[in-house]
């Protein structure tokens, strides 16, 4: 304790009486609580931490439980990765933008695939009809991961890529491009999100059901941890999760319930806790109310700490930290008076810094739009970097530690997802909580109230239900050149001409015997895209065995 | 079909989108507003939509679109409905559609768009002022 109890008695009754005086005093009419709705204490004082500890609270940057940070230097030994997400249309297409940000000054390349890759079809299939490289870079075979790749070296960049039903077999893609590089899997270091329980509870992205979903997302782990040692084969996510409009709290809980859920499945493969934890590495959101994300940011990493080590018994102190991506909320933005986004970013991105973050994506002004034009990119980039080279904040680190009112959420953020992580334990796990629809109603009940608090303009959003104008200024967009189809499917033809069919479909069989016999599919998943197995010949045989998995549809 | 029936709105996501927040919350404030709605849930194709829509004796279809593909599936949605015969139902959406398609889409068919912002008010007095029982 920080405080005497004596003393803390004492500051209370001063606060008390110091309440007393205001209470007859006018306030404005709005609600003083934060975009999740969670009360906030109109002013924070060293009693109401109460019997807050600070060395088994908070702690030393570094060590346990991490509150302050991960690493002992933080943003003095190494700044953030500023990693901007990018992907369109073809390959090449997206190959340029990712040597346009190494060359502004980017540190990590960051991969948004398309729909019809996301979701296991090739860009011929007629699921794919209007969707090839509109939201993402479409890749089918080897032959697109090679030219996405071109020019730029596997050992010298740190690559996260967004995917995940699919992620064994864009992982395989990566590790057979790196092995035609001469580039050993040692050395490859980067991310693939492959989280499949959020995309039940949120992003909506999957093939087959949870469970042989979750046994893929496993065995990439356990092919990793033995194979490509400085991989993390998972990004346990949060971001979708809140932009499918959960609160902060529930982010967070359902989040960590996820990596409980993996954890406990890597354990039950007969994988020691210590030797995968850590490379588990986690990606929230960072959304508008700037306390509250902060807290949120410090709370995540004790709580993790805590769960691995007094429920998983892990000794290892990287298996009890909690790395994380962050990515400003692209819900926050409007599409009203977008300009205005740069600010919201801003707010957001240096919340995350102040939270801690070891990686950040700052959303550009025009995503709700359209995917982002090269300027606004631009913006968003030199945010972060206007934050890390002016700001200051970077100076000392975790600059808001022991500001009660931080302190006090931080608290407050922890012990409300306990109590979500304890009703999901009591559902039988996370596998079955989804089951039952659980983490699913909770979102879509918040996400209603907070339509329902904006609509009834309870919760003022600047240039939608408050200061809005008559005429907007339009901004000029990014538009997808629908002839990417057609040049995306002449090069799939000409493959499938090209390669050794019966060799193909040799390798599928065998990924289709290894799925049946419950092995571990990475190795059979890379044999087969190097012989230019694609994504829907793969996804294909994930659906014949494992059937496929239909939306209940709740709303 | 007897004379008090209400009006049935279809709320589908197209395509393989996956961003359902939208689509559920439209929902929701419809149902709550008094309409009959269903929702397909995700990753219908076009066809699957259209189907529904007849099979279900729908007024009018809603649908929401984020992934970029809303100048294919918009169209093909309005081309199949006629096709079978029911180019009556009226067809409403939203999602990140830039304002300079919107036109082409009116165009083809649809009859509003509405865009990122739109309070859920606004959508259900569009629907109260644009959407009549059809004739069954």
């Amino acid at each position: 304790m920080i405080y005497e109890r004596r003393e803390l008695d004492r500051l209370k009754e001063k606060r008390e009486t110091w309440e007393k005086e205001n209470k007859n005093l006018s306030r404005r009419e709005v609600r003083f609580t934060t975009v999740s709705g969670m009360e906030v204490p109109s002013l924070a004082t060293p009693d109401i931490l109460d019997s807050f500890d600070y060395l088994s609270d908070l702690g030393f940057p570094g060590f346990y439980p991490f509150t302050r940070g991960i690493y002992n230097t933080m943003y003095q030994g190494r700044l953030w990765t500023m990693r901007q997400f990018a992907g369109f249309g073809s390959p090449e297409d997206t190959n340029q933008r990712f040597k346009f940000l190494l060359e502004q000054g980017q540190t990590g390349l960051s991969t948004a695939f398309d729909m019809p890759t996301l979701m296991g079809y090739d860009c011929d299939h007629p699921r794919a009809m209007g969707e090839v490289g509109k939201e993402g870079v479409s890749v089918s075979s080897l032959a697109d991961m090679e030219a996405l790749f071109e020019g730029i070296r596997l050992d010298e960049v740190t690559t996260s890529m967004t995917i995940n039903c699919t992620a064994s077999i864009i992982l395989a893609m990566y590790l057979v491009v790196a092995e035609k590089q001469g580039v050993s899997w040692d050395k490859l270091d980067g991310t693939i999100q492959n989280d499949m329980l959020k995309e039940f509870i949120a992003q909506r992205e999957w093939i087959c059901p949870p469970r042989p979903s979750v046994k893929i997302v496993v065995d990439m782990i356990e092919f990793c941890t033995r194979q490509v040692p400085k991989w993390h084969p998972v990004s346990i996510s949060g971001y979708h999760i809140r932009e499918a409009g959960s609160t902060a709290v529930q982010e967070l809980a359902f989040t960590i319930a996820d990596g409980v859920g993996y954890v406990q499945e890597c354990i039950e493969r007969g994988l020691r806790v210590d030797d995968f934890a850590p490379q588990l590495s986690f990606f929230f959101n960072v959304h508008n109310d700037f306390l509250e994300e902060v807290a949120k940011f410090r709370s995540a990493r004790r709580m993790w700490a805590r769960i691995m080590r007094e429920r998983f018994g892990a000794k290892d102190p990287k298996s009890c930290m909690l790395r994380t991506h962050a990515q400003t909320a692209g819900c926050s933005l409007t599409a009203q008076q977008p300009l205005n986004n740069i600010v919201r970013v801003a707010i957001q991105a240096l919340a995350a810094v102040l939270g801690g973050a070891q990686s950040l994506h700052t959303n550009s002004m025009d995503e709700t739009l359209a995917l982002p034009s090269e300027e606004a990119v631009t913006v968003a980039l030199r945010t972060q970097q206007i934050i890390a080279e002016e700001s200051g904040v970077v100076n000392s680190i975790d600059p808001l530690g022991g500001s009660y009112v931080i302190e006090a959420l931080t608290n407050q953020i922890e012990k409300e997802a306990f109590d979500y992580i304890k009703r999901i334990d009591d559902l039988g796990g996370i596998v079955k909580a989804i089951d039952v629809g659980f983490p699913q109603k909770e979102i879509a009940d918040a996400a209603y109230r907070y339509q329902r608090e904006q609509d009834l303009g309870e919760k003022v959003i600047v240039g939608v239900n408050k200061y809005t104008y008559k005429e907007e200024r339009p901004l000029s967009l990014l538009r997808i050149d629908d002839v990417v189809d057609g040049s995306q499917k002449e090069r799939l033809i000409k493959i499938k001409s090209k390669r050794d069919n019966e060799s193909v479909k040799k390798h599928l069989r065998t990924v289709a015997d290894a799925a049946r016999e419950g092995k571990n599919l990475m190795p059979f998943i890379i044999d087969a895209v190097r012989e230019y197995a694609t994504v829907g010949e793969i996804s294909d045989v994930f659906r014949e065995v494992y059937g496929v998995y239909r939306d209940p549809g709740y709303f | 079909m007897g004379e008090n029936r209400r009006v049935r709105i279809l709320i589908g996501k197209a395509g393989l989108d996956g961003h359902d927040r939208g689509a559920k919350i439209v929902a929701r404030a419809l149902r709550d507003a008094g309409f009959e709605v269903i929702y397909t849930g995700l990753h219908h194709t076009p066809e699957m939509i259209v189907e529904t829509a007849i099979q279900e004796d729908v007024d009018a279809v809603g649908l929401s679109i984020l992934s970029g593909a809303h100048n294919y599936l918009f169209p093909e949605v309005a081309r199949l409905l006629k096709e079978k015969g029911a180019g009556d139902i009226v067809i409403f959406g939203g999602g990140i559609i830039p304002k300079e398609d919107v036109r082409g889409l009116i165009e083809k068919g649809v009859k509003a768009i509405f865009e990122p912002g739109t309070a859920t008010g606004e959508i259900i007095d569009w629907v109260k002022e644009n959407v009549i029982l059809r004739n069954l």
